[in-house]
């Protein structure tokens, strides 16, 4: 489902990507894990495109990210259609980002309404559902400043969902919650992990990562160091940099 | 069952005492004071030449205001623009207008005709057109709206732009990734959120307009206080018509103050909404 092909980048002089590669194949969940700075965002970042790639290439259900191949270039496409590609492409921020002037329900229909054109009536319909499936079903009227960071979280899990999105990029999700607040945000992602859906997630919850990824990759210094079955990175890491950075957080 | 007693404020109630009495003295001695003509300022608040001096006004700075919005709105977004030509173009347009006085403005654009004594309207570089007198293009009025309107542009370029960077930048890539484009996102999830910041130094811009635009006397315009000058420059109640503009001004001001916090009210809504 997503193929991340030998993809590198640098801000500036500092390499943030090295040579990346990672395939993610459908309906399964797998998280990125490492210290701050190894590149694990930027990656997520990338596979939408926003960020760019600098060499390798990304796809998303077979279709070339943000660029257009032609022999052995790889030209940028036109903005609207990376927006119509980021459109199926789901993303939660460790921030929530919701839009603070629009209500619960109004966050959750906006991009259908104005990207897909669905109807007012369909849009809403769908979207009360949602919020009905990640438990907010009384807050639906409610503003984003009145909600805890944990619901915030949910609508911002619902909002992306409205899009119908073929994979979800998680990026921290958990972050910025209230250590209470956790759980609820992860029971909604357990929940769609076991509906089927491709989540990229990066965390810091090595709980979470065990008990509902598929695979768990490593990264450091712009690198995937290790990538394998939670039990295999978590309890038995090939590399020193792994067994450090496990015995720093667990 | 205890009585709650808040803390008598004693300061203030002094302090309020005491500015009874100065506006009381001050009040008097201006009420009743024969020099300031309050008989002719009642003469003349309504008269014919000053309500459409007013209304001249009232129109100049409702019509140079919209310009200025619509023009910074423009400028504003061409400023943070990633293309460096449109950018420089935004800055150029700033820097000029903010950097020269409104005034010479006003008589630069109504002295057009010196400059250029015809404008070519048609498709440049070809005789496919007609040429005609600049003075017949620019009248008074729109030399007034053109030289005030691009002022204006320039001043709320730089507040719409603080307002557009006050919005935290997640909002515009949460739009983003939802699929919208970068014009989608701005004008549905960025520009409605630097509302809040935009309007109150816009009213206050208005508000300055509202005395700016008596510039325009300059140029012949007979806006309120150029109105009153005309009748004061007769009569030689010098003071009395100017307390008549005044009185006016505050009128307008206090109209256009209301109608400000209306629209923040409004703006407001989605944050202290209470459901």
């Amino acid at each position: 489902m997503i193929v991340v092909d030998r993809v590198s980048k640098s801000f500036g002089k500092l390499p943030v990507l090295r040579d990346v590669s990672l395939a993610v194949s459908p309906g399964e969940v797998i998280s990125l894990i490492g210290p701050s700075g190894s590149g694990k965002s930027t990656l997520l970042r990338c596979v939408n495109h926003l960020e760019r790639i600098e060499s390798g290439s990304i796809a998303v259900d077979g279709e070339l990210i943000g660029y257009r191949r032609v022999g052995n270039h790889a030209y940028e496409l036109p903005e609207k259609l990376i927006a119509r590609q980021r459109a199926r492409i789901g993303m939660v921020f460790q921030n929530f980002n919701l839009f603070g002037h629009k209500t619960a329900l109004e966050n959750v229909v906006e991009a259908p309404i104005h990207v897909l054109g669905v109807s007012r009536r369909e849009a809403e319909e769908r979207a009360s559902q949602l919020l009905a499936r990640v438990g907010l079903a009384d807050k639906m009227h409610s503003y984003p400043r009145m909600l805890s960071g944990g619901q915030q979280q949910r609508v911002a899990i619902a909002r992306a969902l409205a899009m119908q999105p073929k994979v979800i990029l998680f990026d921290e999700p958990t972050s910025a919650l209230d250590p209470e607040l956790v759980g609820e945000v992860l029971d909604v992602m357990r929940a769609l992990a076991s509906d089927g859906m491709t989540m990229m997630v990066v965390t810091h919850e090595m709980s979470f990562a065990r008990e509902v990824c598929h695979r768990i990759a490593f990264m450091e210094g712009g690198r995937i160091v290790e990538c394998g079955k939670p039990a295999e990175v978590l309890d038995n890491p090939a590399f020193e940099r792994t067994r450090a950075f496990l015995s720093r957080v667990q | 069952m205890l009585v709650y007693v808040p803390a008598r404020t004693w300061g203030t109630r002094a302090a309020a005492a005491a500015l009874l009495l100065v506006v009381a003295y001050f009040g008097y001695s201006i009420a009743g004071n024969a020099n300031f003509g309050w008989a002719v300022v009642w003469q003349y608040l309504f008269d014919a030449r000053v309500l459409s001096g007013l209304s001249l006004t009232v129109w100049l700075t409702a019509v140079t205001m919209v310009i200025g919005v619509v023009l910074g709105t423009i400028f504003a977004i061409m400023a943070m623009s990633r293309n460096v030509v449109i950018s420089t173009v935004a800055k150029a347009y700033i820097w000029f207008f903010r950097g020269t006085p409104v005034l010479v403005q006003l008589i630069f654009w109504y002295n057009l005709g010196a400059l250029f004594p015809e404008i070519f309207v048609g498709i440049p570089l070809t005789a496919w057109g007609v040429s005609l007198p600049t003075n017949d293009l620019i009248s008074p009025i729109t030399a007034a709206v053109l030289g005030l309107g691009l002022n204006e542009g320039a001043y709320m370029s730089e507040i719409i732009r603080s307002g557009l960077l006050a919005v935290e930048p997640g909002q515009r890539q949460a739009a983003i990734s939802l699929g919208m484009t970068g014009r989608k996102a701005l004008w549905r999830i960025v520009l409605p959120q630097a509302m809040p910041i935009i309007i109150p130094p816009t009213g206050n811009q208005t508000i300055g307009m509202l005395k700016t635009s008596s510039l325009v006397s300059v140029i012949a315009l007979s806006d309120l206080l150029y109105s009153v000058q005309t009748i004061y420059s007769r009569n030689f109640q010098t003071i009395p018509l100017l307390i008549v503009a005044c009185l006016w001004y505050l009128v307008a001001t206090t109209v256009l103050s209301w109608i400000q916090s209306r629209i923040e009210r409004h703006f407001a809504r989605s944050r202290n909404a209470s459901k």
